[in-house]
C-alpha cells in the first residue's frame, strides 16, 4: 500500500474513475491545467485530455447546471466547487433540479451520475468565507446524498462509491486535513459503502459521533477522556444524507450516553436531527441528555476562531458532564 | 411594449448570422509609456494637486503590497493580495469620483480606499486583525471597508457586490444625492450570474451606477480566454443597452477621463455606465498562488514594460510637478512608515471574547448569549488553550 495524503487519494479515485470510464468528465474553476487550487485534479487534463479535464469559467450555477444536463445525458460529471462556501450561486441547481430531476419526471430522466466535490471546514484561519460547514442545508434535500470522509483510506473508498452511486451526491472534503492527514491507501481500487456509519473505536461507557474533520478532534477528547478511565466508543457517521440511525442508535442503546459533534453553528445543523432521532430510538436506555458540541451560533470567526470552534476541550467537557449527570 | 427596435430593423430574407464580434470596441489611451500624450488626446480635468495626490498614492500603494506580500512571507499576516501593475484602475477610479460616491469594491482595489485617506493604521489593523481593526478582526486580510470614507466592506463572494451597486445607486439617486456608485469587479467576477443581473437591473431601472471592469487577463490560474470568447466585458455592456467605454488600465489619464465622464453622465442622465479597464495581473493571484505553475516569465516581463506608475511618474517629470530628489525620499518614507506601523499593530490586542457574538443581530438574541457565558466559563477552566481572550475574561 502507497502513503497518500487526503489530496492524493482524491486525485488516486479521480484518475481511477477517468481511466475506467471515458465518459467521465472533471470540471470547475481552475481544475484544468493547474488541478485545482487545491491541486486535487493535478495531473488529470495531462492524462485524459482537455475535453474531459478543464476549467469552466468563474460561474458555480454554470458549473452545476451544465453538470445537470451533462449527467442527465448519461455522462459521468465530477463538478469541483472550489470552497463549499462558494456553493451557493449553485444552490438552485442542486436543490431544485439535481435532487428533484428524477422524483419529478417519475424516473423519466435522471442526473444521478452527478458528484459535486467541494472542500468545506475551518482551523486555515480562513475567515468567513473559507470556512463553512454546510453540510445540513444539503441535508434538508430529499434526494441528495451527502457524504463527509475523515481520512485518505476514507476519502478515496467514499469518492469512488459516490462517483459510481446512481443518486447525485455532494462530497465535502475537509481540506483542513487534504495535506495534513496521511495514510495508507491501496493503490487498486476499492469502494467503501454510502449510507453506512463505521465505529472507529469500541467502548463501553459513551458514544462520540462525528464527520470529517471533526472526527480527529473528537477523538483527541476521546483520549483525554480515557486518561480518567472513560471508554468512549467513537463513530464515523461518513454519510450525512442518507445516515445509518441504526449503527448510532445501536451504539447508544448499549452505552447509554451520547454526544455529538460538528464543525456547523449548533442552531438547525444536522446534529439536531441526529440528536432527536436517536431520543426517540434510545429514551428508556439513555442516562443523560444528549450532548450536542458545534460551532457557535455565528458566522465563521477569524481573530476568535479558538474559542468559537468545537474543540477537543468542549467535547471532553461533554463526556465529564453526561457521565456525571 | 418596446418592440419598436424591432420594427425598425432591417428585414433579410436569407437567414444569415451576425458574427458574435460583430461589435468593434476602441480602446481609450490618452498617455503613452514615455510620460507623453498622445496626439488629439483630450484630457482630464487634473491639476497639479489632483495629480500629486494620485501619483503619491500609488507609491503608496506600491510600497504596502510589496511590503505586506514580504509581511506574509515572515509568517506575521496570515494573507495578502497585492494589485501590482493593476494600482491606476482602482486610484485612478477613486481620483476620478467625488468623496460623496460609493465604493463598492471585488478585493483588489485597496487603492482606491487609500484614495480616500484610509490611514496606514487602518489598513494594519485590519490585516493583523487586531481590536482595533475596524471589521473587528472578522474578516480575511485585505477585506478592508469603511462607512465615512464610503467604502463597503469587501465580501469574499464574487459578484455579489454587483447587483447590490444597482441597488446602492438606485437608492441615491431616488434621494436626488449628488453620487452615485463605482462597482469594481474583475473579468472573472463578470462570468458569475450576479453579473449578468445586476447589469439588466441597473440598465432596466436605471441605476447611475459605474460598473468598472479590471480585466487583469486572469482570474487565479484562468486565462481570460478560458474564461471568455465574446469581445471582452465591453461587448456585454452594449448587450444591455447600457453605455460602454474600453480604456487602457495601465494608463491612469484614461482611467481618471473614463470615470469622470461616466461620472458626469450617469449623474446627469441617471444612468449605468461599464467601463471595461485592460490590465494585467503582474503578481501571483495572492500570497497563497505561484503563477509559475499556469504562466511563463517571458508573458509577466512582457507587461512589465507598461507599469502604471512608472508611466505617471514620466508625465509628472515631464510636466516638471515631480523629481527624482521627490521620488526617493517618498519611497523611502512610505517604507519606513510601513515597517513601523508593522511593528505597533502586531503587537495590539486581538478583539476581546465577547466581539465574537456582536453584530450577528442588531442584539444578541438570549440563545447566543448564553453561548457566550458558557464559553467564558470554559475559558477560565481551560485558560492556556485560549491565550488570546483567556486573561481579560472577568
Ligand atoms: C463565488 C466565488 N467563487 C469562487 C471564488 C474563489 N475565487 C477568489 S478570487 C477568484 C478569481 C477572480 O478573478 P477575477 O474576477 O478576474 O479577479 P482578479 O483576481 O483577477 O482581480 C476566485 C475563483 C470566490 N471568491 N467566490
Ligand atoms: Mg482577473
Amino acid at each position: 500500500m502507497a502513503q497518500m495524503n487526503l489530496l492524493q487519494a482524491i486525485n488516486n479515485a479521480l484518475d481511477t474513475v477517468m481511466a475506467e470510464n471515458d465518459r467521465a468528465v472533471c470540471f470547475g474553476e481552475d481544475v484544468g491545467h493547474f488541478g485545482g487550487v487545491f491541486r486535487a485534479t493535478s495531473g488529470l487534463q495531462e492524462k485524459y485530455g482537455k475535453s474531459r479535464c478543464f476549467n469552466t469559467p468563474l460561474v458555480e450555477q454554470g458549473v452545476i447546471g451544465f453538470a445537470n444536463g451533462l449527467a442527465a445525458q448519461g455522462s459521468t460529471p465530477i463538478a469541483e466547487i472550489q470552497f463549499a462556501d462558494y456553493i451557493f450561486p449553485a444552490f438552485d441547481q442542486i436543490v431544485n433540479e439535481s435532487a428533484k430531476f428524477r422524483y419529478r419526471s417519475g424516473n423519466e430522466f435522471d442526473v444521478g451520475k452527478l458528484t459535486i466535490r467541494t472542500p468545506y471546514g475551518g482551523g486555515i484561519a480562513g475567515g468567513l468565507y473559507h470556512s463553512q460547514s454546510p453540510e445540513a442545508y444539503f441535508a434538508h434535500t430529499p434526494g441528495l446524498k451527502v457524504v463527509v470522509p475523515r481520512n485518505p483510506y476514507q476519502a478515496k473508498g467514499l469518492l469512488l462509491a459516490s462517483i459510481r452511486d446512481d443518486n447525485p451526491v455532494v462530497f465535502f472534503e475537509p481540506k483542513r486535513l487534504y495535506r495534513a492527514s496521511v495514510g495508507e491507501v491501496p493503490e487498486e481500487d476499492y469502494q467503501l459503502p454510502l449510507g453506512k456509519a463505521e465505529v472507529v473505536q469500541q467502548g463501553s461507557d459513551i458514544t462520540l459521533l462525528a464527520w470529517g474533520a471533526q472526527m480527529e478532534i473528537v477523538e483527541k477528547a476521546a483520549e483525554l477522556a480515557a486518561a480518567d478511565g472513560i471508554s468512549c466508543e467513537i463513530i464515523d457517521l461518513r454519510t450525512i444524507l442518507p445516515w445509518d440511525v441504526e449503527t448510532v442508535a445501536n451504539s447508544v442503546t448499549k452505552t447509554g450516553r451520547f454526544v455529538v459533534s460538528q464543525e456547523a453553528p449548533l442552531t438547525a445543523g444536522f446534529a439536531s436531527e441526529i440528536a432527536a432521532t436517536i431520543q426517540q430510538e434510545c429514551f428508556l436506555h439513555l442516562e443523560a441528555p444528549i450532548a450536542r458540541v458545534c460551532g457557535m451560533d455565528t458566522p465563521y470567526p477569524l481573530a476568535l476562531e479558538k474559542e468559537y470552534v468545537a474543540d477537543h476541550l468542549k467535547i471532553y467537557e461533554a463526556i465529564k458532564n453526561s457521565m456525571t449527570y | 411594449m418596446n418592440t419598436d427596435i424591432y420594427n425598425e430593423s432591417p428585414v433579410v430574407h436569407q437567414p444569415a448570422f451576425i458574427d458574435g464580434h460583430s461589435v468593434e470596441i476602441p480602446i481609450l489611451k490618452i498617455l503613452k509609456q514615455d510620460g507623453s500624450i498622445y496626439e488629439n488626446a483630450i484630457m482630464p480635468e487634473i491639476d497639479r494637486e489632483l495629480a500629486t495626490k494620485t501619483y503619491k498614492t500609488l507609491a503608496f500603494h506600491r510600497v504596502l503590497d510589496e511590503r505586506m506580500v514580504a509581511a506574509q512571507r515572515q509568517g506575521r499576516i496570515s494573507f495578502y493580495m497585492a494589485a501590482l501593475g493593476e494600482e491606476a484602475a482602482s486610484v485612478g477610479g477613486a481620483a476620478g469620483l467625488k468623496d460623496q460616491d460609493m465604493i463598492m469594491a471585488q478585493y483588489r482595489e485597496q487603492g482606491a480606499l487609500m484614495f480616500r485617506g484610509f490611514s496606514l493604521e487602518n489598513f494594519m489593523n485590519q490585516m493583523f486583525s487586531n481590536e482595533q481593526d475596524l471589521g473587528k478582526g472578522r474578516q480575511m486580510p485585505i477585506h478592508y471597508g469603511s462607512n465615512e470614507l464610503n467604502y463597503m466592506t469587501i465580501s469574499s463572494p464574487l459578484g455579489t457586490q454587483i447587483p447590490q451597486a444597482a441597488g446602492y445607486a438606485y437608492g441615491q439617486k431616488m434621494q436626488g444625492l449628488d453620487a452615485v456608485t463605482i462597482c469594481y469587479f474583475g473579468e472573472g467576477a463578470a462570468s458569475e450570474g450576479d453579473f449578468h443581473a445586476g447589469l439588466n437591473m441597473a440598465a432596466v431601472h436605471q441605476s447611475p451606477v459605474i460598473f468598472f471592469c479590471r480585466n487583469n487577463g486572469y482570474a487565479i490560474s484562468t486565462p481570460s480566454d478560458e474564461q471568455y470568447v465574446g469581445n471582452g466585458i465591453a461587448s456585454r455592456g452594449v448587450g444591455y443597452g447600457m453605455k460602454t467605454l474600453r480604456i487602457d488600465g495601465n494608463d491612469i489619464l484614461a482611467v481618471i477621463a473614463a470615470v469622470q465622464l461616466a461620472r458626469e453622465y450617469a449623474v446627469k442622465e441617471g444612468k449605468p455606465v461599464l467601463i471595461e479597464a485592460m490590465s494585467y495581473r503582474l503578481g501571483a493571484h495572492s500570497t497563497s498562488d505561484d503563477p509559475s505553475g499556469y504562466r511563463t516569465r517571458e508573458e509577466e516581463a512582457k507587461w512589465q514594460e507598461h507599469d502604471p506608475i512608472l508611466r505617471m511618474k514620466n508625465w509628472m517629470l515631464a510636466q516638471g510637478w515631480w523629481d527624482e530628489v521627490q521620488e526617493t525620499a517618498l519611497f523611502e518614507k512610505l517604507r519606513d512608515e510601513v515597517l513601523a506601523a508593522v511593528k505597533v499593530s502586531e503587537k495590539i490586542d486581538k478583539p476581546p471574547v465577547e466581539d465574537l457574538i456582536t453584530d450577528v443581530y442588531d442584539q444578541a438574541p438570549p440563545l447566543l448569549q448564553g453561548q457566550l457565558e458558557q464559553l467564558k466559563v470554559h475559558i477560565k477552566k481551560y485558560p492556556d488553550a485560549y491565550p488570546f481572550t483567556a486573561g481579560r475574561i472577568k
